[in-house]
């Protein structure tokens, strides 16, 4: 019997190799797909409680988070584009124009 | 005992892949493996009897997003990338942190005695020509309750085409 508890441990499990790839990478493109990653596991959650009591809201929040999710590759993806044009790296370490 | 399996098979291919993505050195690949991860995804949703969401998901994460992740790795130079070292200096102390987080949900999980196979069922045994045809559901709830916040979401896209347009085009 599958019950909503490993929904949320897989949830759990690709949120927080979405973070790990977040905090130790340098590489900007891989940090936002593992915000990617971080999303999709969200998205689980809600689809799975909307199973759980039946209602389809949970689906139609999943629908917002991915439209959202595109919204954020295309504004991430133009600013690392804007980026590597004025300093010939997509490394996070060396964004440090605001750095004192 | 399907549904098990192939919750099984689909979860353990969405966090291998994760975990491939996130500590191959080659950006190429990991976008190949997060494409591996989406899809993984995609079949959970099916499990789920999200059918809707699952041909969204294909369509718009991985012939959508994903294709403009690889056109921006292409875009920027990936020769000089690759030389580079690829994981921060203070990975250690983020690792860390990660898994303290992850140790305190399933701390969490565990106290409350919600250990998977103990809480409530998510699938019933119901037949799949007595559920309500999803498509059809999702959009009426998307059309009649969240008639507004969708077109919210429009107006983000819109924004946010504008903006990346204008980010990605050259100096005048």
């Amino acid at each position: 019997m599958l019950s909503i508890e490993h929904y949320l441990f897989l949830s759990l499990a690709l949120f927080i190799i979405g973070v790990v790839g977040v905090v130790t990478r340098r590489n900007v493109i891989v940090v936002l797909m593992s915000i990617e990653l971080i999303l999709n596991a969200v998205n689980i959650n809600l689809v799975a409680f909307s199973r759980l009591y039946g209602d389809v809201a949970g689906q139609v929040f999943a629908l917002f988070i991915i439209a959202d999710a595109a919204a954020e590759a295309a504004v991430g993806l133009g600013i690392i584009i804007a980026f590597f044009r004025n300093r010939e790296t997509v490394l996070a370490d060396e964004m440090d124009l605001l750095k004192w | 005992m399907l549904d098990k399996v192939l919750f099984y098979f689909f979860a353990g291919t969405a966090v291998a892949s994760g975990v491939l993505m996130v500590t191959r050195r080659n950006v190429v690949h990991s976008a190949i493996f997060l494409i591996t991860a989406l899809l993984a995804t995609a079949g959970i949703f099916l499990q789920l009897r999200a059918e809707f969401l699952f041909i969204v998901q294909i369509i718009l994460y991985v012939g959508g997003i994903m294709v403009l992740f690889v056109f921006v790795i292409m875009l920027v130079n990936l020769d000089v990338a690759l030389q580079q070292i690829q994981f921060a200096r203070q990975r250690w102390v983020g690792l860390f942190v990660a898994l303290a987080l992850a140790a305190q949900v399933s701390f969490m999980f565990w106290t409350s005695g919600k250990m998977p196979g103990q809480g409530l069922p998510v699938l019933t045994a119901a037949a799949a020509t007595k559920l309500p045809p999803n498509s059809e559901a999702v959009a009426r709830s998307l059309f009649e309750s969240y008639l507004l916040p969708f077109e919210i979401a429009s107006v983000l896209l819109l924004v946010a085409m504008i903006g990346a347009v204008v980010m990605a085009k050259k100096r005048a």
